[in-house]
């Protein structure tokens, strides 16, 4: 196969520039309570409803881990190929402000509890591994909210002391699009493992985003920009397009770029300074004295590594193999599990091959015009496992079924049901086909007669009538059969 | 009824279990006592009313299983206490009423005792002479010019008083053990873990430890085994059994090793305390221990090393107070402003000492050279006494380098002030268990204590020594009640 080459590069008016890029991906732990207090996690309640003791940084108030956090954590990191560290440290990272209720969040600095690991993107010129430098935990901040009140800030301690994971890419990442897949597969794989939901909307999955350029060829990395939590794909690609063009316009005026923070504004599509490096904050890490050094069983990450689950790689491997897939189709049946669930549903009982052209067409595309996931779709795996074997035992043809689907789609009917209720079952009787034809075959004396003649293209008209006549419900198979016999 | 008070916990208990006595004239017999010493500005909250009510109560219908039927308890203002103001000495938590229980404090009220006040302290605990919380100086029994020690201040000096039982305290540098010595009192330090910090207004974490400070050393062991605990809600508390300390408590020490550390020997050491040492080492030697010379080489290290790390936890501690949640705030024009306000006008002179102190060695650049290494020495000083310890049983040392000092005296010198914990925080450090017993007096006749440190989690032989000592030494706390009113 002829595969295309890597071509994202800035052509600027001096220079061919690249693009460098890593992410810190901050991912929600899928759990019911926070990392140091029981309060749950549940989003979209009333503020200040899901604040303890803890969580509000009351005197004398001592953090208690959460060890199913860990253990999502090490499950994570598994899922990464990555070390997982028997011990590891838990820091405070000290700075003020009004949603921080301790005055310090609890992260982990110099020992993480997992470090190296990777990620493979498939990429259309080929597979792309970037390399994962560590995965930390850490507590999430409240809610600042600065728009009820013109004088006053109000805080949401909802949000404060969720478990968070901080996954920090190395600066492997060279355009929006690898981006896109890093993030898209990382997300992939922690719903696979059920350690995040990934969903970007309620903020489960944010990104501060890296990003330098250098001259095509040269060795050394620029000086990088990190703009700060930007919380959908769209957004990491239009801040990265928009910073890296600000970077190369900079260069190539010989202006330097300033190690800072900046911010995306989503509205006027631009990265904005936020603090320059002489502004940063001195954090002063250091081990929190109120949890002792975690250290891990080698059993009980050998449990985890045991019922860890099929992940998007190893389920594309298989799909390719046992179904005969495409490279392209297996991707795109385990992006998300959802859908991988939902083919191996659908062929556990039907036709393979239908499955995907029918999963991959018709479905993704209904999906995409209602905006709605695979899990919350009217025509479930069951329902569109009715429909192809319809279609496979003859039951309606190709056609009648995309007139079912159209109607399953908006209703979640039965396809059965709709194919009963509104007759559409294919006439497969022969005599009652055998009249229709007759029908058409003398009312078309002249063409059959052409058609004797030698003028065999008109056998493709006969068909066409007697379909007409029967409303499209006509077995093709049928009709083709008898027709033959007539016109000897 | 005056005479109740002066009562000793254990006797108070067995008198309430025998029917001697009613909980409610022992509880009167405090409070009247209390009430006749303001002079002495031991508390900042008192529960009369509650307590009375609380006394009557066990009266009618009491459950005398408890280990402290029936006992009204004051206790340092640094336990939270549910429903009842907690300030830890500092404006910052003038208005600061708990929804909740300390551990500790609800391991006492589980016993059977009740909340008889809140009593001064040093404001966060920092301080070694009761002058830097927020609600005055506590005074000494000793002397209207003399301050208590701290940062349990008001907790020895409302115990040598007679205006509660006992107390409890709480010791990061030595704030029980130098109150207790200074005030002729018995005060302990446990092993780090035994108690649990869940509920205890925090200063240093790895080194703040809750104990008890009593009358004499059966007390002690009493009301030691009645706060000890292990507490999930506490990440560092240790889950090993809690002895039957006063069942267990004997003062047959007969063959126990003793190690007299050579680096104890400070400069400038007054004669008396030297003097009283040796009287400790031959009290000791009479009960028939064994005598032993040791060394302790990084002792001379760990008051700096203290006086680093301390401070650097307490500067993220207390970060919490910022006038968002609760607590005092003061205005400001911006959030800044207001952070500045509330923190310089919440926080008195030596917290904000310390809190700039431990935001300096936190800071990038000084962190290695400051609290790095101030971590290394603690382990070396840990790793000193575990070498000790594999051939003594306990380590005997003065508990101060001096009796207690007068109001003034230091307040504005803090690095003498800090030289008073240089006996005591090398415990702290490493996590031991230590008592300071009143074994004798100074030329003015002010009370001495010494130290007693054991191995971790042995506090029972500590307190056996304690007790031989306290059978010898014959000491009696001799004060005329010059402050009652």
């Amino acid at each position: 196969m002829n595969e295309k080459k890597f071509d994202y590069f800035i052509q600027g008016e001096k220079n061919k520039w690249e693009i460098i890029i890593g992410l810190e991906i901050h991912a929600q732990i899928l759990s019911k309570s926070k990392l140091f207090s029981t309060s749950s996690t549940k989003f979209g309640a009333e503020p200040n409803t899901q604040v303890s003791l803890v969580d509000s940084a009351l005197p004398g108030m001592l953090p208690v881990i959460n060890q199913f956090c860990i253990e999502q954590s090490v499950k994570t990191g598994l899922g990464l190929k990555a070390k997982i560290n028997l011990h590891s440290v838990f820091d405070r990272k000290n700075y003020f402000y009004p949603d921080l209720p301790q005055g310090y969040q609890i992260s982990q600095y110099k020992h993480p509890i997992v470090g190296e690991g990777e990620v493979v993107l498939d990429m259309p010129y080929g597979i792309k591994k970037v390399k994962i430098e560590r995965l930390h935990l850490e507590q999430d901040a409240g809610k600042s909210i600065h728009d009820l009140d013109p004088n006053n800030t109000y805080v949401d301690l909802n949000r404060s002391g969720i478990a968070l994971m901080e996954i920090v890419s190395k600066p492997d990442l060279r355009s929006p699009d690898e981006v896109s897949a890093y993030v898209k597969k990382l997300r992939s794989i922690m719903k696979y493992l059920g350690t995040c939901d990934g969903n970007m909307q309620e903020g489960s999955l944010r990104a501060d985003v890296n990003v330098s350029v250098r001259k095509v060829g040269d060795k050394e990395f620029g000086t990088r920009c990190e703009i700060k939590n930007v919380n959908s794909i769209k957004f990491m690609q239009m801040a990265i397009q928009y910073e890296a063009k600000r970077q190369v316009e900079l260069l190539e005026d010989n202006k330097s770029i300033d190690q800072e923070t900046r911010l995306f504004d989503t509205k006027k599509n631009e990265t904005r300074s936020m603090r320059s490096k002489e502004d940063a904050h001195d954090y002063r890490y250091f081990p929190d004295p109120d949890l002792l050094p975690l250290k891990l069983e080698i059993s009980l990450i050998e449990k985890i590594k045991k019922n860890l689950p099929e992940l998007p790689d190893q389920k594309k491997d298989r799909f390719m193999k046992d179904y005969s897939l495409s490279s392209y189709e297996a991707n795109v049946l385990v992006s998300e599990k959802e859908i991988s669930d939902y083919f191996e549903e659908v062929v556990k009982t039907s036709d393979k091959k239908l499955a995907i052209n029918w999963i991959i067409g018709d479905l993704f595309a209904s999906l995409n015009e209602k905006n709605i996931s695979i899990s919350n779709s009217p025509v479930t795996a069951k329902k569109m496992a009715q429909l192809i074997n319809s279609i496979s035992s003859g039951l309606i043809s190709g056609r009648i079924a995309k007139e079912v689907f159209e109607i399953i789609k908006e209703t979640g009917e039965e396809p059965i049901r709709v194919i009963e209720n509104k007759g559409l079952q294919q006439k497969s009787d022969p005599k009652e086909l055998e009249t229709i034809i007759d029908k058409v075959l003398k009312s078309n004396k002249d063409k059959v007669k052409q058609f004797k003649l030698g003028k065999d293209k008109l056998f493709g008209f006969f068909v066409g009538q007697v379909m007409k006549f029967s409303g499209g419900k006509a077995n093709p198979q049928l009709v083709n059969d008898i027709l033959k016999k007539k016109l000897k | 009824m005056h005479d109740l008070a002066k009562k000793t916990l254990c006797s108070l208990v067995e008198g309430i279990k025998k029917k001697k006595f009613t909980s409610e004239e022992i509880t009167n017999s405090f409070i009247d006592n209390s009430q006749k010493a303001r002079k002495l500005n031991t508390y900042i909250t008192t529960n009369f009313d509650n307590a009375l009510e609380k006394a009557k109560n066990f009266d009618k219908k009491g459950n005398f299983e408890g280990l402290l039927s029936g006992i009204p308890i004051a206790v340092k203002d640094l336990f939270c206490t549910k429903d009842i103001k907690t300030t830890a000495g500092s404006k910052m938590l003038n208005n600061f009423i708990p929804t909740y229980e300390s551990t500790v404090t609800s391991n006492l009220w589980k016993e059977g005792a009740f909340l008889l006040g809140k009593l001064n302290c040093d404001e966060f605990a920092m301080g070694s002479s009761n002058e830097t919380s927020f609600f005055d100086n506590v005074i000494n029994p000793y002397g209207d010019k003399l301050t208590p020690g701290g940062s349990s201040g008001g907790s020895a000096s409302a115990l040598a008083a007679n205006l509660t039982p006992v107390t409890i305290g709480t010791d990061t540098g030595g704030s029980i053990r130098q109150p207790a010595s200074f005030t002729g009192t018995v005060g302990l330090k446990p092993t780090y873990g035994r108690c649990s910090r869940y509920g205890i207004v925090a200063f240093a974490s790895s080194l703040d430890q809750a104990g008890p400070m009593t009358q004499n050393v059966e007390d002690c062991a009493l009301l030691l085994e009645a706060m000890s605990s292990y507490d999930s809600k506490d990440s560092t508390s240790v889950n090993i059994k809690v002895d039957n300390y006063k069942k267990n408590l004997t003062e047959k020490v007969k063959g126990l090793k003793i190690g007299i550390p050579n680096e104890y020997r400070v400069e400038d050491m007054p004669d008396e305390i030297d003097h009283l040492w040796k009287k400790g080492i031959e009290f000791l030697k009479d009960a028939g221990a064994i005598i032993k010379d040791i060394t302790l080489p990084h002792t001379k290290y760990a008051l700096p090393s203290y006086y680093i790390v301390a401070p650097a936890e307490a500067s993220s501690n207390l970060a919490r107070y910022d006038g968002v949640k609760y607590g005092h705030r003061s205005k400001g024009d911006s959030l800044v402003e207001m952070y500045e306000n509330t923190r310089s006008e919440g926080f008195g002179d030596e917290v904000k000492r310390r809190i700039l102190i431990g935001t300096y060695v936190l800071s990038s650049g000084y962190y290695d050279a400051y609290y790095i290494k101030a971590q290394k020495v603690r382990q070396l000083i840990k790793n000193d006494f575990d070498k000790v310890f594999k051939n003594v049983d306990a380590v005997l040392t003065p508990s101060t380098p001096s009796a207690a000092f007068k109001v003034g005296d230091k307040k504005d010198d803090p690095i003498s002030m800090y030289l008073n914990d240089v006996f005591t925080v090398p415990v702290n450090l490493a996590g031991l268990p230590a008592i300071s017993v009143p074994a004798g007096y100074d030329k003015n006749r002010l009370p001495l204590g010494l130290q007693l440190i054991g191995k971790a989690f042995d506090e029972q032989t500590i307190l056996n020594l304690s007790l031989a000592i306290e059978k010898r030494a014959g000491f009696k706390r001799e004060i005329n009640e010059w402050w009652k009113q």
